[in-house]
């Protein structure tokens, strides 16, 4: 019997031509679109049905996001690039681009929190108001998937050298994995910053 | 053992000039977002001019940061069929609050007074 529990996720499986990793997380984020979908579909509820609905810009930060933005986007090529570097057999360089990748979502995370906290000092609670309310769970959400995204990305910094010794080829697809769900939440990023900061 | 990861140099180079351009295109156009939203332009050509520029920029991370552009058929179809019933989940609340759209846009006195006796009737 093989000692490999979980098949093909070295080698592509013949039928599919991916491996088994490659599809799982795709599956997996397809699911993530319906999970944001449904935040998403009720903004649209919310904002549509409200007889007055606040400027972002009048109540949230804009400039602060507009930075969080670009250190999304920043970390999003950084991760391509550690992904690169381990095309390239070049470990060292793998581990300064997803140490930098991060760096980027503690910075991100940082920034949420003086935002949050600004709120909360101006009494701007999830309670306050829908507008508030819809804030707080959106970001809030996000920010959850770039805490996970930072604990898979982390082991993958720390875990490098024993795969990198036994299987590089492993190292690099499940580095892919991984930037694939650090791009997704870069994705979501995207659309949450105008509709809630800008709209 | 150790499997090598390593693959063609020149190909690789490749996709590292086009990470960068893409890093680039996405810093103008988050600018570009930024620079629309002081425009003061009407609610609902800012949200179409936003929601335009938020796809473009969403659809380059999918492409080349996922590499979705040269991805096997298999997960485009799952893409597809996500992108379907998102469609449908994003839809639904836009349908359902359609009368309410429409009348918060129409001229006074062809508003909800126009619609009352009817929606009297179905009660």
């Amino acid at each position: 019997m093989s000692a490999e529990l979980i098949p093909y996720i070295t080698e592509a499986r013949p039928d599919t031509g991916l491996t088994n990793g490659k599809i799982g997380i795709w599956c997996f984020l397809a699911s993530e679109v319906m999970l944001f979908g449904a935040f998403f579909a009720s903004y649209i509820v919310l904002r549509t049905s409200a007889v007055e609905w606040p400027h972002g810009s009048a109540i949230l930060n804009v400039p602060l996001a507009t930075v969080n933005t670009v250190v999304l986007i920043s970390s999003s090529v950084t991760m391509v690039m550690a992904w690169a570097s381990l095309m390239r057999n070049d470990i060292s360089k793998y581990r300064l681009f997803l140490g930098l990748t991060v760096f980027f979502g503690f910075c991100f995370l940082g920034i949420k929190t003086v935002e949050y906290s600004a709120k909360f000092e101006h009494g701007l609670l999830p309670s306050t108001n829908n507008f508030m309310a819809i804030y707080f769970i959106m970001t809030g959400l996000h920010g959850l998937h770039v805490i996970g995204g930072m604990i898979v990305n982390a082991y993958f910094l720390f875990a490098a050298p024993s795969y990198w010794e036994h299987d590089r080829e492993l190292l690099a697809n499940r580095v892919e994995n991984s930037g694939l769900f650090w791009h997704f939440v870069d994705l979501v990023w995207i659309f949450l910053f105008p509709i809630l900061y800008l709209l | 053992m150790s499997g090598s990861a390593a693959h063609d140099p020149a190909e690789i180079d490749k996709h590292v000039r086009t990470y960068v351009m893409v890093f680039a295109a996405l810093l103008v156009l988050t600018g570009v977002t930024v620079a629309v939203s002081y425009l003061h332009l009407e609610v609902h050509q800012a949200i179409a001019v936003a929601l335009v520029i938020a796809t473009f920029k969403a659809s380059l991370v999918a492409l080349f940061f996922m590499h979705l552009i040269s991805e096997r058929q298999v997960i485009l179809w799952i893409l597809a069929l996500t992108g379907a019933f998102a469609a449908v989940l994003l839809l639904l609340p836009a349908i359902t609050n359609h009368d309410h759209i429409i009348s918060a846009n129409m001229p006074a006195g062809m508003t909800s007074a126009a619609h009352a006796p009817e929606s009297a009737a179905h009660h």
